[in-house]
């Protein structure tokens, strides 16, 4: 069984699933972030207690952090293996017709990753108490770290890369899954175009907007 | 018209290996690319010096022998065909050729361009078949089959095993391989009482070669002479699913 | 060109796509703009090792399926035969045979490198590769291969005719003697050489070829593939010698530059009457 389980195959696929896990949870919070622009703090605040207290959002907080956790761990070992799979390089280059971003998927991750760290070390560790702050006001949080110059560069620079990471990982995490259609595959496509451009664009509003229009 | 050639030569599987140049004058456009290999290795005979080994086979395309990586592509820069289809019409007086072998670790280099593709045999041997009794066939008719499915099946049995997927990947992946090997079954009747076990099997001993993941990136589809599709691996995908 | 302009050609390109495409690629010459250049070209032998009807050769134990015998085919072996011959003898044949010698051999403990018959087959198969080896000359195997290949194409190719034949023979056996006297293969037989193998493969084609004539001389009708301009009908048709030449004609290797031994199996048709085919 454990072959099965721990197959290239079924790595990728908990990979995928996990993925899909965080697709479905951006949206969330760049919906409840887009209150930061409200001058009123209070909507923000409301939202972001009901996330910190409602009891089926802790379960699918802890799932989160695992499926993050499984994420990462599993992609940092597949590519190792992977650049172990070709020990000698071609000299000569090679050319082959590669989906461009599907290359650098380690690399869009690390630095998703590195904002992770950095937004855990802002906020989650606040609420988590290891770091020191008011965790009731995320909002005065978020709107003086977006008075910092240097941040929205890090900021902007991460989505950016971010966006790269989602435009494969989404068509990807369908193929992963087998689910691979006549039809729907440019459907499929065609929306890792939509989501890759607007996620990270709703995100980098905020910063934008926050950073020099206020 | 003159060519020059670097070419990947190779002592044997302990050697270290290097580039050579060698430079051709007389390359006509009519000529194949393995023709133009073996005027070079006549050549080195004369000159009582090693050929340069490569493997080939029917020189049809349809053997799956022959394969090297030129230019950057395997097969070469020409589409959907083999290296020995390939047409020296497609490269210009004065042009620079790079040849190497396949680079995977579970395809260590014999000599010069000739790679070991026994892990494709292996991979054939855990699951790449169904189990029937010789001797004797049922009325080929009373097992019915869609013609769609048959159709499908027959584009992934066309792959013949060259190894240009795992050489194009980025992670030096067999999914395109194991994924047609796997197709073919898969799609007709007679698949379907093994398909389990089969998909099991070839995927077990596909990551015990050592071949890398998939990324989904699309190479081996590109390159693949045989112009496999992705859709075959979306297809192994769910079989092992649906084997779990 | 003309099928384009009655079917039009999207009808063309449905039942030939994938070979127009092919040809496009390999030639560069469109074949929906231009008539395509077909050319013939030999590329397999006819006939094959003697087998009995269990598929056994004349030694016990070596059995030849496929291609490589003459069974299901005979000497006259058409294109895309060779598939079903090898599924056939593979699939139906073989495994309801070979259990026949298995069964007496069980007994056989597994057989030891240190007896006297594989001592000596590696013995005289060292002793082929070194003789190879140690020619030094100047040409490679190819080359040979192809001044073969010529020989054969223009004198025991399409159609024959005895003074052709004879004027082969003598070129090849020249051509064989150039052959040990000219070969070079570098490096050794301890590594992988493929000019070695091609040696080895010519060495073979140049002994076959001899039989391919001295075969062909024999058969004084046309029959099959085996076209003697000496033996046809008034409007070009093969003409064939059922009385005298309705054997199989099974070749018995005698020795180092002796004559083959011919053996004849003769055809005998007792519910059928042979019949020419027409192409008319």
């Amino acid at each position: 069984m454990n072959k099965v389980l721990f197959s290239s195959v079924s790595k990728k696929f908990t990979m995928a699933l996990a993925g899909l896990f965080l697709l479905l949870f951006l949206p969330v919070h760049l919906a409840i972030n887009l209150m930061l622009l409200k001058s009123d703090p209070e909507p923000f605040k409301k939202a972001a207690l009901f996330m910190a207290s409602f009891p089926l959002i802790k379960i699918i907080e802890i799932a989160l952090f695992a499926m993050i956790l499984i994420h990462i761990s599993w992609g940092i070992f597949l590519q190792i293996q992977n650049w172990l799979s070709r020990p000698v390089g071609y000299a000569g280059g090679n050319r082959s017709e590669t989906s461009f971003f599907s290359k650098f998927m380690i690399w869009t991750g690390a630095s998703v990753l590195t904002f992770l760290v950095l937004h855990f070390f802002n906020f989650y560790f606040i609420k988590l108490g290891f770091v020191e702050g008011d965790p009731e006001d995320f909002y005065s949080v978020a709107h003086n770290l977006f008075k910092i110059p240097a941040y929205n560069y890090i900021y902007l620079a991460c989505f950016i890369l971010l966006g790269l990471h989602l435009f494969h990982a989404f068509s990807s995490a369908f193929q992963t899954l087998g689910l691979n259609h006549r039809i729907w595959t440019p459907v499929v496509n065609a929306a890792a175009w939509v989501y890759a451009i607007c996620i990270p664009a709703g995100f980098a509003f905020i910063s934008i907007t926050l950073w020099l229009f206020r | 018209m003159k060519l020059v050639l670097k070419i990947w030569r190779q002592k044997n599987a302990d050697a270290k290996g290097t580039f050579a140049t060698y430079r051709m004058d007389d390359v006509s456009p009519e000529m194949s690319f393995l023709e133009m290999l073996d005027s070079l290795n006549k050549k080195l005979v004369e000159e009582n010096k090693d050929p340069v080994a490569f493997d080939h086979d029917c020189r049809e395309g349809i053997c799956g022998s022959c394969g090297m990586f030129i230019n950057g592509h395997p097969h070469g820069p020409v589409p959907a065909i083999t290296t020995c289809h390939l047409s020296m019409r497609y490269f210009r007086d004065g042009d620079t050729i790079w040849i190497e072998p396949w680079r995977a670790k579970p395809f260590p280099v014999i000599k010069d361009l000739i790679v070991d593709r026994s892990a494709f045999d292996k991979i054939q041997s855990a699951g790449g078949f169904i189990s029937i009794n010789t001797g004797a066939a049922p009325e080929a008719n009373s097992i019915l089959a869609k013609k769609k499915n048959a159709d499908d099946a027959f584009d992934s049995s066309i792959c013949i095993g060259c190894g240009a997927c795992v050489a194009a990947c980025k992670n030096a992946s067999a999914m395109l391989f194991v994924s047609a090997k796997i197709s073919q079954f898969a799609l007709l009747p007679q698949g379907r009482i093994e398909a389990k076990e089969r998909v099991r099997e070839m995927v077990e001993k596909m990551d015990e070669l050592g071949f890398g993941s998939c990324s989904n990136s699309g190479a081996c589809e590109a390159e693949c002479p045989k112009q496999i599709k992705l859709t075959n691996i979306a297809r192994l995908n769910r079989e092992y699913y649906k084997a779990f | 060109m003309d099928a384009i302009n009655k079917q039009g050609k999207k009808a063309i390109e449905n039942k030939y796509g994938n070979l127009f495409e092919m040809y496009k690629t390999i030639t560069g010459i469109d074949p929906y703009e231009e008539p395509m250049r077909i050319y013939p070209a030999g590329h397999y032998t006819m006939g094959g090792l003697w087998v009995d009807y269990e598929l056994m050769t004349t030694i016990p134990g070596l059995y030849a399926i496929g291609e490589s015998n003459f069974s299901d085919h005979g000497a006259n072996r058409l294109g895309a035969s060779s598939l079903m011959q090898a599924a056939g003898d593979g699939y139906f044949v073989l495994p309801n045979t070979i259990s026949n010698f298995l069964a007496n051999d069980i007994r056989t403990p597994r057989i030891q490198t240190s007896s006297p018959e594989f001592v000596e087959a590696e013995k005289s198969s060292t002793e082929r590769l070194n003789k190879l080896l140690s020619i030094k000359g100047r040409q490679n195997a190819s080359s040979f291969h192809k001044r073969l290949g010529k020989i054969m194409w223009d004198y025991v190719g399409m159609t024959r005719n005895e003074a052709g034949l004879n004027k082969a023979l003598g070129m090849i056996r020249e051509l064989q003697k150039e052959f040990w006297k000219d070969l070079n293969i570098p490096g050794t037989a301890g590594e992988l050489n493929m000019e070695l193998e091609k040696a080895g493969r010519v060495a073979d084609y140049l002994e076959l070829t001899q039989l391919l004539i001295a075969d062909a001389l024999d058969r004084k009708e046309s029959c099959g593939a085996h076209f003697r301009e000496e033996f046809k009908t008034d409007d070009g048709e093969a003409l064939r010698n059922d009385k005298d030449y309705a054997y199989v004609a099974a070749w018995e290797f005698a020795g180092e530059g002796k004559p083959h031994i011919l053996h004849k199996e003769e055809l005998k048709f007792e519910e059928v009457e042979m019949k020419v085919r027409s192409y008319k």
